[in-house]
This record gives structure tokens, sequence and C-alpha cells, in this order.
């Protein structure tokens, strides 16, 4: 575990002793405890497309502790705010994982544990964060360090300066938790972020120093960024004022990964204020791209079901309502192919450094 | 070179078989595929015929079935490794008289039961001269007889053998003796065979012989030199089976060609209506005038393309089912003891169909349902678990993957092989058991402890082979099978359903009060240790028991008596619960009787020691509970089984 940070503590801490005392306050009046947490789907984000972003609504939804459905998930969420309100105390970090094996037990006289997976936590740290109004990093709970970064950048880090252009090719780590009081963001010079899909594309960038030749910084999520990235790109996007562009492969998965960037995620909802970028552009792969890159059909790949019913899906989404996204969609479930951004070596191996992005950037060719 | 044979050569080889040498060479058709088989198809054929003569002449049978290893040095083998045996079984039937017994154990295709319509165990006339003959074959021992007709007349002693050419019995002794039984028969037979216990056993067959015929008294001396002793629980004989005429509809025209040669009728009209069952004067009058024959038509003279026409309009004119009186089905009541007696579980349940017709021979399904488990299994269960190890990531606790088993009649006699060949299993598989509340995967049986009974009925049952070992699918068999499946199926719903329902509510009760632990101990970390910990889990205790029900739950389930709870009884029958079975709701199953026996708190003062004696009917209240391992024992509501021997009227 990691020390934190001293601020913000107290008000946290006092957050998650309110839910003891919902507890407290209902058994005092005969009533069952509830919980109201707001909830986290489709049905409840609202897309503003004044700012841009995917906030959340307005509906909650009640955890009671007496119905039978709900009673195991209310208990389970009180023990995560005692581990949360914990590490708190002990001013430390930890990871979902962490809080996962700390409230894991077998309940008294029973052979019932209390968590049986993962996947039974992690939600509920979730709820927490969107019904006690506090931030991931100020639960102090971290996720796994999953992103890159290198470039023009210098950033302090517990103290450390550390200078994103003198890191070799594998760049800077990028922590989950990039806030001020944790990173601060001393000097750039870039003249655009690069937020790539996968690592291996992002490497092959790094290798050919590329960010050098084209002034910017180079970032990868290794898949769906995690929220250190999202947010490092937004503060380098709003402190310095430089725009970011989103490379991904060309499937339903891409797109909705460069939406995440741009508006935020139906999931975290509540975090879209901090972390969307409504002016990030889509910069690749573009389904009109094969047509334009002379790709050959032979390195697509074909649509299964599950990509045809994501794409619709994609279609109908609010956010995706502009009509260059709705052709290029439609572009793509036409083809009923869907391209990887390594199908690119097929023309050469340093085709995406050399021709491609150079041609992209200097064409303004993406999409909004 | 080709050798050239000539007619004359060829006819000289040509001769006759006599349906013995047949059966010699094909002893599989008849169930003597294997020893171990053969030993059972011995014990069968014996007990069959006993049951069926003692029936017929009135006589509640009471038969012993002993198995002896034959050792073939001197030296004791034990039954596992022995290959010869003495199958020796003995009744208190009637008697054979003497001339007809050489015959019927040494000649094939002999008997009484197949020139009929009636039901029996026995159909051909094959299985017990069958298995002389393969004691004959594979031993070189005749078969012993010894008959006694009454008091008044000699014991017979025979030892006969078939002679396999001429399919006519060989005699080998025959004397007068001294012989203790004042009527029956006793056929002894030293065969070839092989002794195991499992499956398709003969401890199997005669445990489900008990279940099906409980006005037997049945006594096994095993091999291993047990007794195990299936006392009668009924003490009156099934309702004699009627001879019947055939139905129109059941036979071939083949078959109405013969009956038209052999009727002493002298006009048509008249031989319908006096040798077919269910055809009235005017029934008759219409089938003629469908065929186009006159009324008055002597039988004898109608052929060929009349016949064809008589043929063809009986089966478009509409005629009445075949009476049933001719089926003796066991009963629901008689089910459910044979049940009872022979299976432990927590619920019962019998069906008798009405009669129903295929192939104009009347028939009847009856279906039964033995489901779950003894309470020493129950607590068996629950001790193995109880060294609480803690369950680790992906582990779940163990789960229950027993398939029901379905134990199969016809004719009261239980059919050991072939299982998967009978319409009783397809039916059984074809059944949607989940929508009672039973786990079933798809093609396969049910899941749980379940035993699922078929028995069916008929004057001729369509066997799938001479060896009786399955029913042939018929659609409306099969359509008969699954509504007695079905409606045993929603009883069994009704008792899952109430047992379950207290079950959840004790489950609901109990995993708030697991929580509500954990959320007091984490409330009072997150107050940094200042709170009333007792006052607040007495407010949620209150608000629990508020919302589940409250003490009832309590009541219901014999709170302190395991997390579980306890397992309920319940017996539901057509005819309603008997004796000491406590009045409680009722649940309505289109006219039957449900009764749920539920020990109430009073009954604990008194208990009683289970697996013994049973109570006598009028003492014992209502249940019988005895504490095994912590566990209460369910009470349950049974049908009382007569006392004992001292009221048996025998007619000796």
């Amino acid at each position: 575990m990691a020390r934190a940070k001293a601020a913000s503590n107290g008000v946290v801490e006092k957050k998650l002793i309110g839910v003891a005392d919902t507890v407290i306050v209902a058994a005092d009046r005969s009533k069952d405890p509830t919980l109201s947490i707001p909830i986290r789907s489709l049905a409840n984000v609202n897309f503003n497309e004044k700012r841009g972003i995917i906030e959340l609504g307005r509906r909650k939804q009640e955890r009671a502790f007496f119905n039978v459905g709900m009673a195991k998930k209310f208990m389970q969420t009180v023990l995560v705010a005692d581990a949360l309100a914990e590490l708190q105390r002990a001013n430390l970090t930890t990871s979902l994982r962490e809080i996962y094996y700390r409230t894991k037990h077998t309940m008294k006289g029973s052979h019932e544990n209390t968590f049986d997976n993962q996947n039974e936590s992690d939600p509920l740290i979730e709820d927490l964060e969107v019904s006690l109004a506090a931030l991931r990093e100020e639960l102090h709970v971290r996720a796994e360090n999953a992103g890159s970064v290198v470039g023009p950048v210098v950033l302090t880090d517990d103290g450390d300066r550390v200078d994103c252009a003198r890191l070799g090719k594998g760049g800077y780590s990028v922590p989950s938790i990039v806030e001020p009081e944790y990173i601060q963001i001393r000097r750039c010079t870039a003249d655009f972020v690069l937020l790539v899909e996968k690592g291996t594309q992002w490497n092959r960038l790094s290798e050919d120093k590329f960010w050098r030749r084209y002034n910017c910084v180079l970032l990868t999520g290794n898949g769906q960024p995690p929220r250190g990235v999202r947010r490092l790109a937004r503060r380098l996007h709003e402190e310095y004022k430089i725009p970011v562009y989103v490379l991904v492969d060309n499937d339903p998965w891409g797109y909705y990964i460069y939406s995440v960037v741009k508006q935020g995620s139906i999931n975290l909802a509540f975090e879209s204020e901090r972390m969307a970028i409504p002016k990030a552009k889509f910069i690749g792969l573009s389904s009109a791209d094969p047509d334009r890159y002379g790709l050959p059909r032979n390195v697509g790949i074909k649509l299964n079901d599950k990509d045809i019913a994501r794409a619709k899906e994609l279609t109908k989404y609010r956010w995706f309502q502009k009509k260059p996204w709705q052709d290029e969609i439609k572009r793509m479930l036409g083809s009923g192919l869907k391209y990887e951004l390594d199908a690119l070596a097929n023309k050469d191996f340093r085709y995406l450094t050399k021709t491609y992005l150079p041609r992209k950037l200097k064409e303004e060719d993406w999409l909004d | 070179m080709a050798t050239v044979v000539s007619a004359v050569e060829m006819g000289a080889r040509q001769r006759e078989i006599s349906v013995s040498e047949f059966f010699t060479k094909n002893r599989h058709l008849l169930g003597f595929d294997n020893p171990r088989k053969a030993l059972l198809t011995c014990v069968k054929e014996a007990v069959d015929n006993a049951l069926d003569a003692a029936e017929e002449a009135g006589i509640l049978p009471d038969v012993v079935v002993t198995l002896e290893v034959v050792s073939s040095n001197g030296t004791p083998t034990p039954a596992s490794q022995a290959t010869r045996f003495r199958v020796t079984v003995t009744d208190n039937g009637p008697g054979i008289v003497r001339q007809q017994i050489p015959p019927i154990f040494a000649k094939l295709l002999y008997g009484s039961k197949f020139h009929r319509l009636r039901m029996s165990r026995g159909q051909q006339g094959i299985g017990i001269s069958a298995a002389g003959m393969y004691a004959q074959l594979t031993t070189g021992k005749p078969v012993q007889i010894i008959s006694r007709t009454g008091a008044r007349s000699a014991a017979h002693f025979f030892e006969v053998q078939i002679d396999t050419k001429k399919n006519e019995p060989r005699i080998f002794e025959n004397k007068k003796i001294d012989w203790e039984h004042e009527r029956g028969t006793q056929v002894s037979l030293e065969i070839e065979g092989r002794y195991q216990k499992g499956r398709a056993s003969v401890d199997e067959y005669l445990e489900q012989t008990a279940i099906a015929n409980p006005h037997v008294d049945l006594v096994y001396h095993t091999p291993e030199g047990e007794t195990r002793k299936f006392p009668r629980t009924i003490q009156e004989l099934p309702p004699q089976p009627k001879e019947i005429k055939p139905h129109p509809y059941g036979i071939e025209l083949g078959m109405l060609l013969r009956m038209l040669q052999d009727t002493k009728s002298h006009s048509l009209a008249g031989f319908l209506a006096s040798d077919f069952s269910r055809v009235s004067p005017a029934v008759a009058a219409e089938i003629c005038k469908t065929a186009k024959l006159s009324a008055d038509a002597r039988p004898r003279n109608i052929h060929g393309e009349d016949a064809e026409a008589l043929y063809k309009a009986i089966q478009t004119t509409k005629i009445m089912a075949p009476p049933s009186n001719c089926i003796s089905p066991i009963g629901e009541k008689a089910i459910l003891h044979g049940l009872y007696k022979q299976i432990k579980g927590e619920f019962y349940t019998a069906v008798t169909r009405p009669p129903a017709v295929y192939r104009g021979n009347p028939f009847i399904i009856e279906a039964g349902l033995a489901f779950g488990r003894t309470p020493e299994q129950l607590a068996a269960a629950v001790t193995e678990e109880a060294p609480a190890v803690p369950l680790a990531e992906g582990e779940a606790p163990r789960d229950d993957d027993e398939l029901a088993r379905v134990i199969r009649y016809a004719n009261r006699v239980p059919l050991l092989y072939q299982q998967s060949a009978c319409a009783t299993f397809k039916a059984a598989l074809e059944t949607a058991w989940k929508n009672y509340g039973v786990a079933q995967s798809r093609g396969a049986l049910p899941a749980g402890p379940m035993v699922i009974f078929v028995h069916m009925a008929s004057v001729w049952v369509p066997f799938t082979s001479e060896s009786k070992e399955a029913i042939a699918d018929y659609d409306e068999i099969r359509k008969e099978i699954k509504l007695g499946l079905q409606e045993c199926g929603r009883r069994l719903g009704v008792f899952l359903r109430r047992r379950e329902k207290a079950k959840s509510e004790f489950r609901r009760r109990n995993i708030f009060e697991l929580y509500i632990e954990e959320v007091v101990e984490a409330c009072a970390r997150l107050k940094g240790g200042k709170l009333a910990k007792d006052k607040l889990k007495g407010q949620l205790l209150k608000i629990a028991a508020k919302r589940t029900g409250g003490t009832r739950t309590d009541e219901i389930l014999g709170r302190d008596n395991g997390p579980e709870g306890l397992p309920h009884s319940i017996i539901v029958t057509a005819e309603g619960p008997e004796g000491e079975a406590p009045e409680l709701p009722a649940v309505p199953t289109n006219g039957a009787v449900t009764a749920v026996a539920e020990p109430e708190p009073a009954e604990t003062e008194a208990p009683k020691p289970r697996g013994g004696k049973r109570a006598p009917a009028a003492k014992s209240g209502a249940a019988t509970r005895g504490a095994t391992n912590g566990h209460v024992t369910p009470a349950r509501g049974r049908a009382a089984p007569r006392p004992p021997a001292a009221k048996r009227k025998k007619k000796r």
C-alpha cells in the first residue's frame, strides 16, 4: 500500500460513517434501513448536448436491508464502507482486489462467505463513489497502472521530476490517480495528444520516435483507457489547450472507446465532468480508410454477431447521432468487416508512422 | 470349383425345427443371455407362476425363494464367486394335478394363459419350461417339482427334462412323498449363474415385486445365508380379473379369418355379436351394412375380398371401448403401501388412470412417486458437512446430482432390463418435471432423491421381446403413462412448494440474522467503537422478525433443531389419508385429499425410535419424532399397515 496525501481527509470519512448512521437511525425508528444509490445504466444517463458530455440522471435505486433480494448486497455495502473508512484513517491507498480480500470472510455460524468473488465487491465501490459523491481517488482506491505516456511533458510525482521525453521507448507508467494533489504537470510543449487504443501500436510509435517528429504526447490505455489515462489526457487538453486525437481499431469497441474519451462512459457518467474531453477527435481507423489507404480486403475480419449487435446499439446512442458518424458505422456494417490497427503492417511495418498518421494529420482527416 | 447340390439332396437336409431346439440356440430371446441374468430369469419365472396360480385360486400368496450355492468340489464357495446355484421357489398355491406336472414344466408353449384374454403375469407358457431347459443345458440336472393339491391328497415328487427334439417331457422320477406343506408347489432348478447385488439383481427384483404386490408375503433366503422378509401389508387379494372376448379393433385379418372358420354361430351378425366384446346386434348390423355383406351370410363362407371388406368395415365402425373389468390394477392404496414399505422418503403419491385401449386391448396405467430422503440420510448429510470449511473462491457446496430411478412393472412384474427401450422410461423423460419444481436436464431423467413407479396392467402387454423386458412404445400407452406421471408431478409440486415455502421463510430469517451480525459489527467499526451494539442488533432483529412473518416461521420449522429446519412429510392419495394422519389444511388436487404431517411441539415429549416396529394404527396420534444427531425426524402421515400375523386369515 502506498501512502496517500493527507489532503481532504476527514470529509470522506464522515461520508462513510454516514452509512452506519443510516442504519442506526432507521433501526431507532423501526424502519427498514435503506441506502439510496443512483442508477448507473443507460436508462439513467443524459447526453448534455450543449456541453457534449454524458451526465448521470436523477434516478436512484433503494437498497433495503430487509428484502431477501437485496439483503446480502446491503450487508456487503456496509462492509465495503467500513473497509474504505479504515483506509481513510490509516491514510493508505489500495486496489479493488485488496478491498475484496479485506472484506471477505465466512460469516459466523454459517458456511456462507461475505463475498464469493471480486465481481461482487467492485460495483459496490462504484455505488459508494456515486452515492457519497466521493471520487475513487478520494476513497483511496486505485486501479492498476494500465497506461503509458511518452513525449515532451514534465511531471512531478511524489516529489520526483519525471521528464517523459527522457524515458526511452518504455515511457512513464500512468498511475491511476493523477489529480493535481498527486501529480503536477510542470511543463508541456507538445502540439497535440495522441491517445492510442493498443499498446502494440503505441510501442511502434514510441520506437519510431513519432512523438519527436510530430511534437506530440503519446498515450495509451491498453484497451479501454483507465481513469488515470483519461484524466491525464483531459488535464493536458485543458491546462495546455492542445487537441486530443484518438486512434483505435475499426470496430464497434474502438468507436466506443473514442466516445468514452470524448463524452464519458455510461457506467461512470458521474465522472464525465472531470474526465470527458468533448473536443477530442477520432483520427482512425475509419471504415473509409481501407479504401482510401488501399488496405486489401483479406486483412479485414468478418464482423461476428456480437459486433453487429453492438454496432447497431451504437447507432442509437444520442452522442453518435451526427451524420458523419451514422455514415461511418453504417459503412462498417455494410462492408461486414472490421480492421485492426495492426493490419496496417500489411503494407509496411512502419506504415502507421511513415504514411498513415502523417497523411491523416496533413489532411485533417478526422471525425468529431 | 463349386459343388453342385441337387434339390433332392437339399430336400433331404430340410426338416422341422422344434420350438425347443430353436430356443436352445436362441436362449437370449428368453432372458438367458448371461449367467447373471439367467439366475434372475429363473427366479422371476418361478415366482410369476407361483403368484399367478395362487391369485387365480383366490389364495393370498406366501412365497419362499431360496438361492443356494452349489459348490463343485465340496468346499464352500462365497456367493459372489460361485457359478452354480440351486433356485427353489415354494408357494402356497392350489397345487397342480399329477398328470399336468410334466408338460407344465417340461414342454414349451404349454399353458393356460396364452389362449385367453385375461390379465396375468405369464402370457405365453414359455417361461418356466425355458428355465428348466436352461438348467438342463448348463448343469444337466432335471427340474424337481413337488406339488400337493390339498391336505387329503398326497404330495407328488417329479424330476423332469425336455426332450428338445420333440418338445415333450421326459420323466426321470415320479413318486409320492411326505411334504410339510398341506398345499402348494415347489420348483427347484440347478443352474449356472452368477449372483451379484445392485441393479437388475435377484434382490432388486424381489424388492420391486414386494412394492407392486403388497398382498404377497415374500421370504427370501439369499445365497449369503441371510433371510429377508417382505411381509404382507394388504390383507386382501386384488379383484379377480375377468376373461374377455377380443375387441374388434384389436384383431388382425388372419385372426378374423380363423375366427370366422371356428365360430359356432350360423350368421355373420350373430358371429360378430357373440364372439366379440362390445358388439351389440345393432353394431353388428351396421358392420354388415358397411361391408355390403348380408347379416345372414354363413360365417364359414366369408373369405377373400368379403373378409377384407368385413375387416375394413370393422375398423371404420364406431365401437365402444372394451370392458376393463378384465384388468385388475394394483390400486393407489396398495401402491402407496408398497412404496412406503420399501422406499424411505418424505413424500409418496400414486395415481391409477382410467382404463384406455391400444389396438383393441384394454389397459390401465398406474404411476407413483416416492420422493425425498430419510431423516437418517438428511442427518448424515448434515454431519458430513459439519466441520464448516470456509469455501474458497470458485468452490460451491456439493451439488446433489443424483438422478431419479424408474421402476417399471407390467402386470405387477418388475421389468429390470432394457430400460431405455421401454415406453415407461420414455414417458418419464418426456414429462416436464421442471414444472413441478424438480430439476431436469435435457433428455435426462429428473434429478433428485426420487423413485418413479409405473405399472401397466393389460390383458396383453406388448413387450418388445419374448424375454419381457420393455413395454413397446404405443402412442396410446405412452400418453397414458405421461398423464399419470403428470398427476404425480403436480402433487409432488404442491408438496415441494409447501416445503420450500416454510424453508425459505426460515432461510430468510436465518440470513437476516447472519447479515445483521455483520452489519452491526461493521457499523460499530465505522463509528470507531462508539456504538451500543446490542441495542442496534436487538432493534434490527425485531424488524426482521416483523418482516418475515414473526414467530410462526419458527414454530413451523422447529426452530431450535438445526439451520435447515425440518423436512415435512406428506402422503397424497386419491382415497385420502389413512389411519393416524393428522387433519391439516387440505390441498385440492382434483379430488384428492392431501395430508400434511407437521410435527407439533407437544409431541416431542414422547419420542419414539424409528426403524423398529411401527406404531399400531390407533395409538400413534399424528407423528413419530425421534432425535437423530440433534435432528428431529420428520413426522409422517402414514397409512398404517395392519397388525401382524395374528389377524391374517389364511385359506388353508
